[in-house]
């Protein structure tokens, strides 16, 4: 078959797209199982680390710690009702595309690695998007649902050094000891615009990331997005004193 | 220059696998046809990744393994290859590869892939892969493809190291993530101009003009 020949051009692109094709299929499934892995020992990397230091710890160390310290995880809907149905089935990020009312929402009870058994803190998943792409954390509220014990951010497409910095515990670590709630009143922590400002007085505002604004908007909007969506959740808990203004 | 064989070469044969010639394919592209500092090709990603130097380096292994791994399947199948649609083959074989590296990355090096995120995608836009496939591996055989492809990978890799290095320091105080400035006991307040693509412009601006000037490379008018 002549090389210039239409049939010879469309043959030639068939079986490339095939090879190219299975290669890509194979290398995606045999990873796979290594990938997942991944995925789900970051998450419990970041359950972790809301709420305590993990550096240092090695790869098998961190797996008992997390069974020793996460008492129990469930899921509960916009209500504020336990939601019957496996845990591991539900995806952050899939939930995120419903509306909130129809989202699933899992919530982990922590205990204390001092004291096993007792939960001292609750740690709640969100997700939202940033300037570019996704972001994603993890934020640990005491027991009293009140304070912040501490947050971990993650992005997919930030600018490095810029927004990508919510990653960074520098900016974390700006949440710890936050409120959630000014009374009975939802009122959740907001970052601010501008960078080097002390707002160590005002427990609802945190100092902002110079730069990446529109990040910290993203974040801002997801943490009250989430915490409306758990509000009803955490009233439950509370005995049904607080509400959204 | 085939004649000229290589003196440190012992193995007597027509063409020994690092003749001078063959030598020159990966030594180029260091120094005088640097694709970086001579060529200004992928600059996109020499700005984008440069703020600290671990993803750069990833990001320079995984060039250098695409552009092998690419240039060789090429040189293989050029005379296959119908010339009408040459360029979307090649962009075929160079996106092939570009996803097998991010799949690695993700299952082996799951933080760093987090790190580098859709920059590994964007290798397949990098200018300098097409650009051997299109000008070298195209019309050689694969071995002195892969030595060719080698050679410019490497070229790219050292450069962004070296802008890596000069941002992470000035932007952050840091290599590799060590606080370098604190260690010492000097307190460094980061230039966030470094860390902006900004900052990257400027040092590589800077690399360019040493490098021409070293090699008294001149744009042809």
């Amino acid at each position: 078959m002549a090389k210039k020949s239409n049939s010879y051009v469309l043959i030639y692109t068939i079986v490339l797209t095939i090879v190219c094709g299975s290669l890509l299929a194979i290398t995606s499934e045999g990873l796979k199982p290594y990938k997942e892995a991944n995925i789900a020992f970051d998450t419990k990397r970041n359950i972790l680390s809301t709420v305590m230091d993990i550096s240092g710890y090695s790869i098998r160390d961190l797996e008992a710690l997390y069974q020793k310290t996460v008492v129990s995880t469930y899921l509960v809907n916009s209500k504020g009702e336990k939601v019957d149905k496996p845990f591991e089935q539900v995806k952050i990020d899939d939930e995120y595309r419903k509306s909130v009312e129809e989202r699933i929402l899992p919530v982990y009870e922590l205990a204390d690695p001092k004291k096993p058994g007792k939960t001292a803190y609750y740690v709640f998943p969100m997700w939202g998007f940033g300037l570019w792409d996704s972001i994603w954390g993890w934020v640990a509220l005491e027991a009293d649902f009140i304070n912040i014990k501490g947050v971990v951010f993650a992005h997919k497409g930030e600018t490095p050094g810029l927004g990508a910095r919510i990653a960074e515990k520098d900016i974390q670590t700006r949440f710890t000891g936050k409120k959630i709630f000014d009374k009975e009143q939802l009122a959740v922590v907001q970052m601010q615009k501008g960078e080097g400002n002390d707002y160590t007085a005002d427990a609802h505002k945190v100092d902002g990331m110079s730069g990446a604004t529109i990040t910290g908007q993203g974040l801002n909007k997801m943490l009250s997005e989430y915490f409306e969506a758990y509000l009803p959740f955490i009233n439950g808990q509370k005995g049904g004193k607080v509400s959204l203004k | 220059m085939a004649e000229n064989t290589a003196t440190i070469s012992e193995v007597k044969e027509k063409e020994p696998l690092l003749s001078k010639k063959n030598r020159k394919l990966v030594t180029d592209p260091l120094d005088g046809n640097n694709p970086i500092t001579v060529q200004v090709l992928g600059i996109c990603s020499a700005l984008a990744i440069t703020a600290q130097m671990k993803p750069a380096l990833v990001m320079g292994i995984a060039v250098i393994f695409v552009m092998c791994c690419s240039s060789v399947v090429t040189s293989l199948i050029r005379h296959t290859i119908p010339g009408s649609i040459r360029i979307v083959v090649q962009l075929a074989v160079v996106a092939t590869f570009v996803i097998i590296v991010n799949e690695i990355l993700l299952a082996f090096v799951y933080d760093v892939a987090k790190n580098l995120g859709a920059f590994i995608g964007l290798i397949i836009t990098n200018c300098i892969v097409m650009g051997r496939l299109e000008a070298f591996a195209m019309g050689n055989k694969p071995w002195p493809s892969f030595l060719d492809a080698f050679g410019n990978a490497l070229g790219y890799a050292v450069i962004i190291l070296i802008v890596a290095f000069f941002r992470e320091l000035l932007g952050a105080g840091s290599i590799f993530g060590i606080k370098v400035f604190e260690a010492i006991g000097f307190a460094y307040q980061g230039n966030g101009l470094m860390l902006l693509p900004a900052g990257a412009s400027i040092v590589l601006g800077l690399l360019i003009w040493l490098q021409r000037s070293l090699n008294g490379y001149v744009e042809e008018a």
